[in-house]
């Protein structure tokens, strides 16, 4: 029964979402009890995870997976429920700010928070998955209510438009994944992760597919974590969707597909075992996956320079982002994975504080998003300016925030493995993109304000607004809190 | 090692050359004699009144959906149901939870109107 108690947080999530259905189903007219009952899900579902996570068998129960229930297929350890938490968290945050945006656009229904429970389970599955096919299903599971979410301000032309867009380019992406996937079951005979490297070991492989699965699998995954070239379906979408659930998909999606590349990294990239030709292979993948992470991170800031709508802008620095935290993997040692797990968490706050904060001085017909909108801000909103400001200054990496230490993590990180040339391109990339965050900061504080009215604001967001605010400047002011923690965790 | 290929590769030569030369001979030696019956669009033999771009009613979708919810149930079940005294105890609370799941859909979409045909 020990595994029935390290499941926990998966059970709990599933069943909150199915109740959250039900809930549907069954009230006619309030919107409450769909609400409350997926927040109140995302809460146990974070309690959970912090329980099985605490417990002493979290790792033993994997000894013998034949003779677990989830037969392999689901694996426990600590980074796994540390990005539950994350998930959980960043779910949190988005219902509590979606509540009033949906009313201002006149579009809330009560299948979004189930649909935003379902892509949260999706992901968790992500993290705890121990087998390619789970992988698989996580990633479905995490983006049909994405496609979904995407176009649910369903009498906006742009939100439509941009739900059509992910959503054919999605799947076509999810079809490179699978044909990557059955390429290595090709290879190895085997989906299940913990055996693959086994046969690395045993040099029963096939050298052929097994590149070719590799490379399919490097490609589906890019495209899910929007890095460069396969990038362009992400400004789009991000600029069409509700900007909650921009600020939704762009972190948690992000980090649940990045945890899908550190999950596939370790067991098809393990530089430990073999004879040369997988160390070569191994090197070879390295190399190009440093090569998408230079050009993504490129990319993405010098595209933001010219951007004029403020959600644009961040969707291209969000491609930036994905940039860092690919070095993450190409570094592939210990630190690596350290500064992942701290860039998502640091990312996470700054990134849906700053969606939510779009999202509370957007208005109803949503044509305010221009930079020059926001212009003088701080005469009129004084406190989202600040919080703005703060967010804008992390994302940028300037020290006192969050954001600092986790480029300062992976930075360390790809110089320790040899990619120095990887690291510069990174630094040029974050002094450039500084030009644009501090941009939106001159706008907002050192320029008048010339008849721009915003809606009022009022509402749960300040919740959702007070945790990200408080979250970037502890793990800014004392990164050792979080960094014990993951560093704890394997 | 690619030896163990050339039998692919050669089927897929004769593959191509075989679609090449037919394609080539029926366009040589074959008549050409267009009637007005022979111009019109193919649509498994029924004459195509209207142009297919057109809204459709949401009800297909409706359709669409509960077949999902019945359809799959089914095929899961059948192979469960003939080994069933082989998977015994875990087999049969997997397929609960599974069908519970489904249930779920399946009161969401009655409850929301989905089998209220007009």
């Amino acid at each position: 029964m020990a595994e029935m108690q390290l499941l926990l947080p998966l059970i709990s999530i599933s069943s909150f979402a199915l109740l959250a259905v039900l809930s549907d189903a069954f009230t006619r007219k309030t919107k409450e009890i769909t609400y409350y009952v997926s927040l109140i899900g995302l809460i146990v579902t974070s309690i959970t995870a912090i329980y099985a996570m605490a417990l002493p068998a979290n790792t033993s129960a994997l000894t013998n997976p034949l003779d677990s229930i989830s037969k392999g297929m689901v694996v426990f350890g600590g980074y796994t429920y540390f990005f539950d938490i994350l998930f959980c968290l960043s779910a949190f945050m988005t219902i509590l700010a979606s509540r009033d945006y949906l009313t201002k656009a006149y579009t809330e229904y009560k299948e979004y928070y189930s649909l935003i429970l379902f892509s949260v389970s999706g992901m968790m599955m992500i993290a705890h998955a121990g087998n390619l096919v789970m992988i698989f299903i996580g990633i479905e599971t995490m983006s049909i209510p994405f496609y979904i979410l995407t176009g649910f301000i369903r009498n906006r032309y742009r939100s439509v438009e941009s739900a059509l867009k992910y959503f054919l380019l999605g799947s076509f992406a999810t079809g490179f994944l699978l044909y990557g996937m059955a390429m290595i079951y090709g290879a190895t005979g085997t989906t299940d992760l913990a055996l693959i490297p086994l046969k690395f070991k045993e040099l029963t492989f096939n050298p052929t597919y097994l590149s070719i699965g590799i490379g399919l699998i490097i490609i589906g995954l890019s495209f899910k974590v929007a890095a460069f070239p396969f990038h362009q379906w992400a400004p789009d979408v991000y600029e069409g969707a509700p900007t909650v659930i921009t600020g939704f998909m762009s972190t948690a999606g992000k980090a649940a597909a990045l945890v899908g590349f550190i999950i596939i990294a370790r067991a098809l990239v393990p530089n430990v075992y073999f004879a040369a030709y997988s160390s070569r292979t191994a090197q070879s993948v390295q190399l190009v996956i440093a090569i998408i992470s230079a050009a993504t991170m490129l990319i993405g800031n010098i595209s933001a320079l010219v951007q004029k709508n403020i959600k644009r802008m961040l969707a291209y620095s969000s491609i930036a982002h994905a940039g860092y935290l690919l070095m993450g993997i190409v570094a592939n040692n210990q630190h690596g994975l350290n500064g992942i797990l701290f860039y998502s968490a640091a990312y996470l706050f700054m990134q849906i504080g700053a969606f939510i904060i779009i999202s509370v001085l957007e208005n109803a017909k949503a044509d305010n998003l221009d930079l020059d909108n926001y212009k003088g801000l701080y005469k009129t909103h004084p406190y989202l300016a600040a919080m703005l400001a703060m967010f804008m200054f992390s994302l940028a990496g300037i020290p006192p925030m969050g954001g600092f230490f986790g480029k300062y993590y992976l930075f360390a990180a790809a110089i320790e493995s040899g990619f120095v040339w990887l690291t510069i391109v990174a630094v040029i990339s974050s002094i450039i993109s500084v030009y644009f965050y501090i941009g939106l900061v001159l706008n907002m504080y050192f320029k008048e304000n010339d008849g721009e009215e915003f809606p009022d604001v009022k509402g749960a967001y300040i919740i959702s607004l007070l945790i990200a605010t408080v979250g970037i400047l502890v793990i800014g002011i004392y990164p050792s809190i979080l960094m014990d923690i993951i560093t704890g965790l394997w | 090692m690619l030896e163990t290929y050339l039998p692919l590769v050669i089927m897929l030569i004769v593959g191509f050359a075989v679609a090449i030369i037919f394609m080539v001979l029926s366009e040589w030696l074959g008549a050409r004699r267009s009637t007005a019956e022979k111009k019109t669009t193919y649509e498994s033999g029924m004459i195509p009144y209207k142009n297919a771009r057109d809204r459709f009613s949401v009800k297909f979708y409706m359709v669409a959906v509960s077949f999902i919810v019945f359809d799959i149930e089914v095929v899961f079940l059948y192979p469960w149901a003939v080994q069933f005294s082989k998977l015994g105890l875990a087999a049969f609370i997997a397929m609960m939870s599974f069908i519970f799941i489904l249930l779920v859909g399946y009161i969401y979409e009655l409850k929301k109107g989905g089998f209220d045909w007009d």
